[in-house]
């Protein structure tokens, strides 16, 4: 089969999937039974995985230069001037998402199907989660900007089912909403871009406006239009990818079940940003302030979500603002033109933030669904696997080698130092965050595993696994609703349940092992594999100062092990350090603990003058203007005049004869006088 | 004889109709006032006819003699209905079309 037809059977699988479980909940009007429907979700996802690496093998048989594959399915609309078809591009870059994108999720659904075991959503939940790993599959397929608009709604749409699936929860809808208002902000933002960039080419598709662009459609350099079309491309990557000043969905997105913040977070949403950055690229080459943008704003986040982190108690909420950091690196690295770093960076990254937040999974369910690391404490001996899990995954999010983490990082920073100039701010701003990381995730780890172990280690450690007598929303502390779009009654742990702790061995080793297909100097893989996407782009073969290289690795472990130190010192050594600092730096506590007021910001800028504007348009604009004037306008006028009209209508009949003869008289005198 | 008799007499005629459906309210009255000016229209269509000497205008006389026979006809039964109901005999007094 050719190389297109399995890219095809790649959106196939999850879209058969979806609908398989659907459809069977719908005719059979009852849930799957058991973990059929667990199996089903995982196993089409699992054949996505298996076709993307059939359409990788048969990619590898063509020579590099004929790499760029487009295949459509039929046109969706063709008419003057525009020609939308329902058409996919295959290439490095696409092949290299489907690859993470399918194999990241396979191990996440895996994971589900022991974590969510007992809750009566379960086929609903699949369901749910397939159509999110297709509609990522659909975003980097998409070979025109039709599709890819369709796959970036899918995924706002898909997130927002799943963020509140436990609909039961107030917290959890609100999230929801907040995270698809938000992304909707997005999608408005890459519309716009779409047209600013369709404008001027006059093709929706990928590869037409490239080489449209190549050809000068825009123009010299920086053409305005193309800078507008590029910065709102940039507003839809930060809302999907939770980049300042957009990102307060992400952290609120832990409402949603664990597994669903690990597939968010690693494989089908928040890399999508990236991914569009990457995929823009000869547009962003020929805009360079939209590029600059990037790279502040992903630094800015780094730094900002870093320090945010340090403070959050909330175990789930701790991992997502590392995630926003992480993300930040990324976009800084495609901004700068460190693509195939970033992208590298994006697919480290993906194993070992789902190995994280699968063992944050494990632990809540040690707790009972408690998720504040304040609660938490010396559950190093209740739960071991899950312990080495977070260390592996804590190692290389800190970037320790040799854990994946590591080469990864680096990469990004090395191509920021090789730009020199201001670049040099990004790069000691990217090397400050890789600090901040290390102890914001030593601390939680230190914080959850060592120390004293709570009443839940204890009781762990003696064979039983805690349960709450009655459930309460662990955001607000409410008493649950225990009907349906509830967490349900049981908590497993990877120690427990041979599902979750298979995908997370899967990912820890992945974790560890896979920055090793990219070791600066020694290989080349990825580099190699996505050469013929980035074949024009004039900073993607970097000439590499061995010496910034070394020093770069160097000051990356140095920092790692730095925090990790500092962390192991303030929350093990001496745990009162903690509070003593705080009562030091209060106001800078308060900005951390407080998220850097974003929330109230946008509160305060967005939606309070739209929720004035919108009781000013319910109690002043509806009644006056249109319930009094508009309307009452109308029917005021219909009745005068009808009331007019009706007093002719007397009902005398002499009344209605002279009239007539009247009437028939003056018609005569007029042609009498007309002749 | 000029046309000019023949018409001055049919306009004397539909007037003394007119006034009279205008002015009276009893409908019997009415009936008969509308007779006159369907006669007093008669009266000029054969003045017509006669003038041009063919037979268009009386033939158009003698459908309006049909419609005004029928029209009696109706109009006829209908203030017998309402004799027969005891109800006033007078058009003012009908008067539920009123909008």
């Amino acid at each position: 089969m050719s190389t297109t037809t399995w890219a095809w059977l790649v959106l196939l699988f999850p879209l058969l999937g979806t609908l398989a479980m659907a459809l069977a909940y719908t005719v059979t009007e009852r849930a799957l039974p058991g973990r059929t429907a667990g199996w089903i979700g995982t196993g089409a996802i699992f054949l996505a995985f298996l076709a993307a690496l059939a359409a990788l093998i048969s990619l590898e048989g063509h020579s590099p230069s004929h790499r760029q594959l487009v295949s459509s399915l039929w046109d969706y609309a063709s008419t003057v001037g525009i020609n939308a078809r329902v058409s996919i591009l295959v290439d490095p870059l696409s092949v290299f998402m489907i690859l993470s994108v399918t194999g990241v999720s396979t191990l996440i659904h895996l994971y589900s199907i022991a974590y969510m075991d007992g809750d009566r959503g379960v086929t609903r939940y699949f369901a749910y989660l397939n159509f999110f790993v297709f509609s990522m599959l659909l975003l980097v397929l998409a070979g025109n900007f039709l599709l890819l608009i369709v796959g970036w709604a899918f995924v706002g749409a898909a997130s927002y089912l799943l963020i509140s699936f436990w609909y039961r929860r107030t917290t959890a809808t609100r999230a929801g909403i907040k995270a698809f208002v938000i992304n909707v902000v997005g999608d408005v933002g890459l519309v716009l871009g779409t047209y600013f960039i369709f404008s001027h080419t006059g093709t929706l598709d990928f590869l037409q406006s490239f080489h449209a662009a190549q050809a000068g459609v825009f123009g010299g350099s920086a053409h305005g239009d193309l800078v507008a079309g590029c910065i709102l491309l940039l507003v839809g990557a930060f809302a999907k990818s939770a980049q300042i000043p957009l990102h307060t969905w992400l952290p609120d997105a832990m409402e949603g079940p664990t597994p669903v913040s690990a597939l968010i977070h690693a494989a089908t949403m928040v890399t999508a940003g990236v991914y569009l950055i990457a995929r823009m690229h000869p547009l962003f080459e020929r805009a360079p302030a939209a590029q600059d943008v990037g790279a502040v704003i992903g630094a800015a986040t780094l730094l900002i979500a870093g320090t945010i982190a340090v403070t959050q108690t909330d175990i789930k909420r701790v991992i997502a603002y590392s995630t926003m950091s992480q993300i930040g690196y990324m976009i800084m690295g495609v901004s700068i033109g460190a693509y195939a770093a970033g992208l590298f960076h994006l697919m480290t990254h993906a194993f070992f933030k789902a190995l994280l937040f699968m063992a944050a999974g494990s632990i809540i369910g040690a707790m009972g669904g408690e998720q504040s690391l304040d609660r938490m404490g010396g559950f190093r001996k209740a739960l071991p696997f899950t312990y080495g899990c977070f260390i592996v995954g804590g190692l290389a999010l800190s970037g320790i080698p040799p854990f994946s983490g590591f080469f990864s990082k680096d990469e990004i920073l090395l191509v920021a130092g090789e730009r020199g100039g201001w670049h040099w701010a990004l790069y000691a701003a990217g090397y400050l965050g890789a600090f901040l990381t290390a102890i914001y995730t030593f601390r939680m780890i230190f914080r959850a595993f060592h120390g004293e172990p709570v009443p839940e280690a204890r009781e762990l450690e003696g064979g039983h696994l805690h349960h709450v007598d009655v459930p309460t929303n662990p955001a607000t502390g409410e008493v649950e609703d225990t009907d349906v779009g509830f967490p349900g009654p049981n908590h497993p742990i990877a120690e427990r349940a041979r599902p979750m702790s298979v995908a997370m061995a899967v990912l820890a080793v992945g974790a560890t092992g896979i920055g090793l297909v990219q070791i600066p100097r020694v290989d080349f893989v990825i580099d190699d594999f996505l050469r013929p996407t980035f074949a024009d782009s004039p900073t993607y073969n970097s000439s590499g100062h061995t010496s910034l290289l070394i020093a770069g690795l160097l000051l990356g472990t140095a920092l790692g092990l730095a925090g990790i130190a500092i962390a192991y010192y303030v929350w093990v050594l001496r745990p009162g350090t903690a509070e003593r600092v705080r009562a030091r730096l209060p106001q800078l506590y308060e900005l951390f603990v407080h998220k850097w007021y974003f929330d109230e910001a946008i509160n305060l800028l967005v939606v309070a003058p739209a929720a004035a504007f919108g009781r000013f348009a319910r109690d002043v604009f509806e009644p006056r203007v249109v319930d009094d004037t508009l309307i009452g306008g109308t029917t005021g006028l219909v009745r005068a005049g009808s009331a007019a009209v009706r007093a002719v209508q007397s009902g005398f009949v002499r009344y209605y004869a002279a009239l007539l003869v009247l009437g028939v008289t003056g018609v005569a005198f007029y042609f009498l006088l007309q002749a | 004889m000029s046309i000019a008799w023949y018409l001055a007499v049919s306009a004397i005629v539909f007037s003394l109709g007119a006034i009279g459906v205008i002015t009276r309210r009893n409908p019997l009255v009415v009936l008969l006032c509308l007779e006159l000016m369907l006669n007093g229209a008669n009266l000029a269509l054969i003045a017509f006819a006669r003038m041009w000497g063919n037979g268009d205008g009386q033939i158009l006389a003698i459908i309006v003699m049909t419609v005004a026979a029928c029209e009696v006809c109706i109009g006829l039964g209908m203030i017998v209905a309402i004799y027969r109901r005891h109800l006033p005999i007078d058009v003012d007094e009908m008067r539920e079309l009123q909008g």
